[in-house]
């Protein structure tokens, strides 16, 4: 449940469609009608061409573990030491994540080890996208 | 830019670096900018221009008592300075001002009249980054590393042996805050910061300043120090979140900002005989050498675990000892510049002798922003 001490995203009339997604346990990207990429994060526009001609789309939620540090340093709400990610969407996009049910260490976190996404719940209103090793891959 | 068309004519630093702990961050501007202008024969009177960043423009022009005429609030992280100069030869040349003061003040260990952290969770960075533990540049600035590492062959190894070589140029320096020796085992059995980042790959917290006096060429030999002149400039910008770096092996704003130098210079990399690489981590140095085109992808960390950037080395290479040895406030970029400025007049306690041309280049935020400033003794 809801932690006090961590930090609640507040969304924008542009991002909103992506924070209602994960509160439904979706992870939602969007895609460029006219250039056909899909983008992150999101924005009532395609960042590779310009359009507006946009839609948003429910992500597979596969990604790959892409690049990470495992943070020392006392922060609000975690318990260092934690893995802070950057991963890698099956559609292309990467976004930061942490890496959950999985230990925090350099031998168990190995670069490009397949995740599925998750949904951490921060708030009646903020579920923050999560990755966790795919099934069949966790540690 | 036509080379060569603008000099710094006055430089200093802060009276004191390190811990200052009965100044303001506004009182470090102001003391830099009155030591740059006594360095160059000025006054406040004489400065119609004024640039700086993280404070206020306005504040501190009002602060010096300037009221200037041309302003310059760029303020993209630690290489606003490279890009104020940048900035300020395009407004010499085009007449706009006479005399530029660029400034820099920043308490950043004694954290006295500065702003505060800006916590808004509904601006773009904020919802997709802050939410998940990023807390400080230690744990933020080095997300890209570990994939370099595996895709470029960089080690830890090559990392410490940044920090060993930059210890090596710091010992030349009296004021440097670290001047002992360490070696690799130091730097790798140090306390873990943010795996695989420990502590003496991380720069240091200090109080300071700096400032620079921009005129035209024409003008400078009128003033008592010897000119350096501004042979080339270039800037860049990619992303304020570093998880949307394109290529965590390279940055993009890196790469502009030195070709745009390199080509309003009009020079080759051979022609360059003193190199500074803004390094608020150990990783910064060889993404630097290797987007600036000193040496290939993949090739950095050897390039300076092998000695070519150490004192006798064939690129001599932040040889005030950096960031994670001279001193670094929070905006680091015009401790490059300074350093660059004292090998180009002939002055640094690492002089590198007989160096004609030194390049400084500035990274901004994570990987953010830059600047690129090619200088030279030779009119």
């Amino acid at each position: 449940m809801s932690d006090p001490r961590r930090f609640i995203p507040v969304p924008t009339p542009e991002t909103a469609h992506f924070w209602e997604g994960a509160r439904q346990g979706e992870l939602r990207l969007q895609r460029c009608d006219a250039c056909g990429e899909a983008y992150f994060p999101p924005r009532p526009f395609c960042p590779d061409c310009g359009s507006r001609e946009v839609r948003v789309e429910r992500a597979s939620g596969r990604a790959r573990l892409y690049s990470y540090v495992i943070n020392h340093l006392p922060a609000s709400g975690f318990e260092a030491p934690y893995a802070i990610a950057v991963v890698e969407l099956e559609e292309g996009p990467r976004m930061m994540s942490n890496i959950l049910d999985c230990p925090q260490t350099p031998e168990a976190l190995v670069l490009d080890m397949p995740l599925q996404v998750t949904f951490e719940r921060l708030s009646d209103e903020i579920s923050l996208p999560q990755f966790r090793p795919a099934a069949g891959d966790a540690a | 830019m036509t080379p060569n068309s603008v000099a710094i004519v006055g430089a200093a630093e802060t009276t004191e670096l390190g811990r200052i702990p009965h100044l303001s961050q506004i009182a470090l501007h102001a003391d830099a900018g009155l030591n740059a202008l006594a360095d160059a024969g000025l006054t406040i009177r004489d400065v119609d221009g004024i640039a700086t960043a993280g404070h206020n423009a306005v504040e501190v022009a009002h602060y010096l008592g300037v009221a200037p005429s041309w302003v310059d609030g760029t303020s993209v992280g630690g290489c606003s300075f490279m890009v104020h100069v940048r900035h300020a030869v395009a407004a010499l040349e085009a007449g706009l001002c006479r005399t530029v003061l660029i400034t820099h003040g920043e308490s950043g260990r004694s954290k006295l009249g500065r702003y505060g952290p800006s916590i808004a969770p509904a601006l773009f960075d904020q919802q997709f980054e802050q939410p998940y533990g990023v807390t400080a540049p230690p744990n933020r600035f080095t997300l890209p590393v570990l994939r370099k590492m595996k895709d470029d062959g960089l080690t830890e190894e090559q990392l410490a042996m940044v920090a060993v070589v930059q210890r090596e140029w710091a010992a030349f320096h009296p004021r440097a805050s670290f001047r002992d020796p360490i070696t690799v085992e130091d730097v790798l059995t140090s306390r873990m910061i943010a795996w695989p980042f420990r502590l003496l790959m991380c720069c240091l917290v200090t109080d300071g300043g700096g400032a620079l006096v921009l005129t035209t060429a024409e003008r400078a030999k009128d003033f008592p120090t010897r000119p350096v002149y501004v042979r080339g400039v270039g800037e860049g910008a990619e992303t304020p979140v570093v998880s949307q770096m394109k290529d965590f092996g390279s940055s993009a704003a890196f790469r502009t900002s030195g070709r745009l130098a390199f080509e309003s210079a009009g020079i080759a990399h051979s022609d360059v005989d003193h190199l500074m690489i803004y390094d608020a981590f150990a990783h910064l140095p060889v993404y630097g050498l290797e987007d600036l085109g000193f040496v290939g992808r993949g090739e950095g960390g050897a390039f300076i675990a092998e000695g070519h950037t150490r004192p006798g080395g064939s690129l001599p290479l932040n040889t005030n000892g950096g960031g994670l040895s001279y001193m670094h406030s929070g905006m680091y970029g015009m401790y490059a510049l300074q350093e660059g400025v004292r090998q180009m007049r002939g002055t640094s306690p690492a002089q590198v002798a007989g160096a004609r041309i030194s390049l400084v280049h500035g990274v901004g935020g994570m990987f953010a922003a830059s600047g690129t400033v090619v200088l030279t003794n030779e009119a």
